[in-house]
């Protein structure tokens, strides 16, 4: 519907992405936008639905206190860890600097 | 996340009469925040050795790294240890439930702490500190640790201006309580004094050798400042503060520093500061704003956590005689307040016990007390048979206050640890009354200035006069005695 | 295709048995992947050394008087998103593209230990969000019964392999239908157990309170000592069930006499007419065999796409924020950390599942969690309820698989949402945690196979398979591609 404001806004799609870590150019952005857009128009048939009192199903299982003894177990080999990591240093991942996300 | 609080006054009616540090009419209003690992043996979620020191990355598994396809389990201890501390916090036990924050992070290995959000394992607690003000618990959650990041080429390994950094997971998965207090604190002193009364706690039901300076303890404050009575302000969250002592000072700069900004009508920005013990100042790290939308939902890997009635009171049952009824105790055998200088610090030493050891043999806790606080070594190496006699002689007079002292070095460095014959041995006689006030009469004699200046009220002058009867005593008198005997003397 | 395909349970008593070696078993399957896999694309990766090492060992064993297993010289294959220590796990995704796990997954080690031969990891969708593999970072797995035709997804791979005879069982995983819907569009048998029967140690997560990995076989009777042997309590997941091995092949007889067949007359239209007409035949077949159809209403049924696509990747977000290039996987070089994790992750990750990234970081960010993630979760309940309703009436429920037979490449990759309504009729089961097999019955257009789909309470995965095994056994016989039906 065209005088309809769109569910999802470029800025709002912009901040989903930053969050999510990921980079779009301005085109993938009007794209993402546009289809996020009709995916959410597509899924507004719940909004109708009336939910009073009725409580959210986070997972299927009736399970309570699933817990494990305090005991040692086996650990990974260093060594095999860090040959499939991308780059490391000193028995220790290296990453460059992190900054831009706490200053 | 926390509750917001507008004003606090009704929490805990006598807190009212204790005293609040203020300036230019502004008072402070502290929460504290404090992360506390668990002493278990294995991680919160992987049974991956929960240990401090080891070689880097060797205490890992894949749920430790968070590699695809890793489930995390639940360690029962770790519960336990929740429940325990939270049961000595006076918190509700209740129902819960893990929730993942979710934030970017080089030493988050999953992207996402498992963490408790909406159900944490403990609520609506307090602590009492040792004069009686009460802080109030608003929450105490599980959650798990992240690892840790050495940043190299920049200065003093900050991260600023470093070229790159190393992680290392040993720490990831450790498990934390995090316990979130009500802004109830309203002075330096009883921020400082909450945190060592919570450490104590701690380390008395066994959850966390809780030490600050290692890390097992963390610290973060929540400052703002008001008129006193009038709504909360924007408030800062400070960290970096590593000692109980800092605590304290950081307290007290920012909360001047808000005041001033207040004062100048500024606004105080809602942000995480960084507490830097060099220069004595809270600096800006992030602002609260750009921080991360975390994203909060129950994570769908693990189920339910629902003690039961059953658990909750063997716990509870089972837990040690906590320290502020150790220093009731120690105080009432003593004769004294329970936030006395001398029950502090050796309740805190965990002596109380030899103490109240002494009494129950016969031998007066006051007087012992008061030895173990001066000799520490006296609760170690000494057996309570001795300390009990020797009270006994002191108390009776047989020998004086300072013949005591000197018989408890001769225990202490020696093997003799009979206090009637190292008396003996000293040559420590009780000394007779009339011998004494004869020797009184003499000092009188001796120093007329001196008792001319008493006479007329001048109560330094007695010094003069009880350092004659003591040099002719050649130190046997008992000081007290002389005292007493000096103020009869005087004309009414 | 092979007409005299043997069954794994037939392999399996033929190895235990010395009536023929594993050896032979192996090499017959990977000349047949050697000829045939170039085209189909089932495999990411094909394990003919390790394959042939482990026929070896299997054999040596045999010989010398023990038993290896149930599954004994049975080739499988199994989908790449499913930890194999030391062998690489895509996921079918470039950031993941030389990934060699340090661990198994449970369902792998209990496979080995049953005697199970891996010959190879399938191919899927990237990450496993897709319904026809073409969404693979490794290029798209061709359907063996119509090479101009998708196999289905996500398991697209898993479900060709089968098909094409590649090994008798295979195993992928199902989120929203991803096993159910390729086994429908490649005449195979699919079973997604009920929620916690297999344990998810191991497997990539996308969707972790809806995934589940179940079999993919020619006949009930392997896809149940597939699934039999994966399933029951692993302490390494938290949400498996507390019950022991699913008991799965003492029903596969006894017929439907006496049962409940439960028609939903609420159900979303959208099927294809050919389907319908399949899915009307099969419960004519039912009737015939002594069930009683009753109607049930499931109001709630068509809810279940939305509250899915809010919720899967929801999760699916949180999931895949650990491929950050820190410890594992692709990493593109970086001034610093914030930059190498979004150079990283948008160069790694294909479009579908950066898509679903930002629909599921959308969905539970801050402001936006009440309306969507918050509210797809009340929907949930309120379908979980609807079905409980409807179990009261019926003891399983029938509905297609798959709204139409497997549709051409590239038919439906320009609208994502198209896409997403090949899941219709499988998604509420993994909403709720009920158990969901699709068995093949006759063919619909083209000559294409039509999957029907059985649907059982939780916990009843052995009245699910009973059920299946009967409509194996009246199902009418293929033109193209179909060996023996039904356990005998």
């Amino acid at each position: 519907m065209p005088d309809e404001s769109p569910r999802i806004t470029v800025d709002e799609v912009s901040k989903v992405a930053t969050l999510a870590r990921l980079i779009l150019t301005d085109e993938e952005l009007s794209t993402a936008t546009a289809e996020l857009s009709a995916m959410l128009d597509h899924f507004a048939d719940i909004d109708g639905l009336d939910l009073e009192g009725i409580e959210p199903m986070m997972q299927p299982t009736p399970l309570a206190n699933v817990m494990r003894d305090d005991v040692v177990g086996v650990t990974l080999n260093r060594e095999e860890v860090l040959s499939q990591a991308p780059l490391a240093e000193d028995g220790r991942f290296r990453v460059p600097p992190i900054v831009g996300i706490e200053e | 996340m926390s509750i917001t609080y507008v004003n606090d006054d009704a929490f805990h009616p006598s807190n009212d009469d204790y005293e609040r540090w203020s300036k230019d009419g502004w008072e402070m209003v502290v929460g504290l925040e404090v992360h506390v690992e668990l002493a278990t043996k294995t991680k919160l979620f992987s049974a991956s050795p929960n240990r401090f020191g080891d070689e880097p990355n060797t205490n890992i598994d894949p749920v430790t790294l968070g590699l695809p396809g890793a489930l995390p389990v639940l360690n029962r201890q770790a519960v336990e240890l929740a429940m325990r501390l939270g049961l000595a916090l006076n918190c509700t036990v209740q129902k819960s439930t893990f929730a993942r924050k979710n934030y970017f992070y080089p030493d988050m290995p999953k992207a996402y702490q498992i963490s408790q959000y909406d159900e944490p394992i403990n609520i609506d607690g307090w602590l009492d500190l040792p004069d009686g003000f009460r802080v109030g618990i608003e929450r105490g959650h599980l959650e798990e640790d992240t690892g840790k990041s050495t940043h190299v080429g920049g200065a003093g390994g900050r991260i600023h201006g470093s070229d790159y950094s190393l992680i290392d997971f040993n720490r990831a998965g450790v498990p934390l309580v995090e316990i979130v207090s009500r802004p109830d604190i309203r002075h330096p002193e009883q921020a400082k004094g909450y945190i060592n009364e919570l450490r104590e706690i701690l380390v008395a039901v066994g959850a966390s050798d809780a030490k600050m300076e290692e890390g097992s303890m963390r610290v973060d404050a929540n400052v703002s400042v008001r008129k006193p009575g009038e709504n909360f302000n924007t408030r800062c969250e400070i960290k970096n503060v590593n000692s109980v002592r800092s605590l304290g000072r950081a307290i007290e700069y920012e909360a001047r520093r808000q005041i001033a900004l207040h004062e100048a009508d500024e606004p105080v920005v809602q942000q995480t500061r960084h507490w830097d013990e060099n220069d004595g100042r809270t600096h800006t790290l992030r602002s609260k704003e750009d921080a991360d939308d975390y994203r909060y939902f129950l994570e769908p890997d693990l189920v339910v956590v629902d003690p039961g009635i059953e658990w909750i009171e063997r716990v509870r049952d089972a837990l040690p005689v906590l320290p502020a009824e150790r220093r009731a105790i120690l105080a009432d055998a003593a004769g004294q307040a329970a936030n006395s200088e001398a029950v502090m610090v050796v309740a805190e030493r965990g002596q109380d016990n030899y103490v109240m050891d002494v009494a129950k043999l016969g031998g007066d806790a006051g007087v012992a007390l008061k030895h173990v606080k001066e000799a520490p070594e006296l609760a170690e190496q000494v057996p309570v048979e001795s300390v009990a006699t020797l009270s006994k002689m002191e108390l009776s007079g047989v020998i004086t206050a300072s013949q005591a002292k000197t018989i408890v070095a001769v225990m202490i460095e020696s093997q003799n640890v009979d206090p009637e014959v190292i008396a003996a041995d000293l040559g420590f006689e009780a000394m007779d009354n009339s011998d004494l006030e004869a020797m009184v009469d003499q000092a009188i004699a001796g120093q007329p200035e001196a008792w001319e200046k008493f006479c007329a009220g001048e109560g330094k002058a007695m010094g003069a006069l009880v350092g004659a009867v003591m040099k002719a005593s050649k130190g046997q008198a008992d000081g007290k005695a002389v005292t007493a005997l000096i103020q009869t003397k005087k004309p009414s | 295709m092979n007409n005299n395909r043997t069954s794994a349970v037939d392999i399996a008593q033929n190895v235990r048995n010395n009536v023929k070696t594993a050896a032979d078993f192996i090499e017959e399957h990977l000349a047949r992947i050697a000829e045939h896999d170039g085209e189909i694309h089932a495999f990411n990766l094909v394990l003919a050394k390790e394959a042939r090492a482990r026929a070896a060992e299997i054999d040596e064993m045999v010989a010398a008087g023990r038993d290896p297993g149930p599954l004994a010289g049975v080739p499988v294959a199994l989908k790449d998103n499913m930890c194999t220590q030391g062998i690489p796990t895509t996921c079918s995704s470039n950031i993941l593209a030389d990934w060699r796990p340090p661990y198994d997954a449970t369902v792998v080690t209990r496979l080995r230990e049953a005697g199970a031969i891996f010959v190879g990891k399938t191919n899927l969708d990237e990450f496993a969000m897709g319904s026809s593999t073409e969404n693979s970072a490794f290029g798209p797995t061709k359907n063996p019964l119509d090479t101009t035709r998708v196999p289905g997804g996500s398991s697209g791979g898993s479900a060709a392999a089968v098909a094409a005879d590649f090994a008798p069982i295979s195993f992928g995983s199902d989120t929203g239908g991803s096993i159910r819907q390729p086994a429908a569009l490649c005449g195979v048998v699919g079973v997604k157990p009920t929620y916690g029967a297999v344990s998810r140690l191991g497997l990539i997560a996308f969707g972790s309170s809806l995934d589940q990995i179940g079999p993919f076989a020619h006949t009930v009777a392997d896809a149940a000592v597939g699934l039999q042997t994966i399933s029951g309590h692993d302490p390494g997941d938290s949400t498996s069930i507390q019950e022991g091995p699913l008991d799965l092949s003492r029903k596969l007889e006894l017929g439907v006499a006496g049962l409940r067949i439960g028609r939903i007359t609420d159900l979303p239209a959208g099927a294809s007419p050919d389907v319908e007409q399949r899915t009307e035949e099969a419960f004519d077949a039912l009737r015939a065999a002594g069930a009683e159809i009753v109607d049930v209403k499931v109001p709630a049924f068509s809810y279940g796409l939305t509250a899915y696509y809010l919720i899967a990747p929801a999760e699916a977000s949180s999931n895949l924020a650990r491929f950050d290039g820190v410890r594992f996987g692709m990493r593109t070089a970086s001034t610093d950390t914030n930059h190498m994790y979004m150079a990283t992750r948008t160069e790694g990750f294909g479009d579908e599942v950066k898509r679903r990234i930002m629909l599921g970081t959308y969905a539970l960010s801050a402001g936006y969690y009440d309306a969507y993630y918050g509210r797809a979760q009340k929907v949930r309940r309120l379908i979980a309820n609807d079905f409980s309703a409807a179990y009261e009436k019926a003891d399983v429920l029938l509905t297609p698989a798959s709204p139409t037979v497997a549709f051409e490449m590239g038919d439906k990759a320009s609208d994502p949402l198209t896409m997403y309504l090949c899941d219709t009729y499988t998604i509420p089961s993994n909403l709720t945690g009920h158990p969901g097999m699709s068995v093949p019955f006759g063919t619909g257009d083209h000559g294409l196979p039509v999957g029907v789909q059985v649907l059982a309470p939780a916990l009843k995965d052995d009245v699910m398979f009973q059920v299946g095994a009967a409509l194996e056994r009246s199902a009418p016989q293929r033109s193209t591609g179909s060996g023996e039906g039904g356990a005998s």
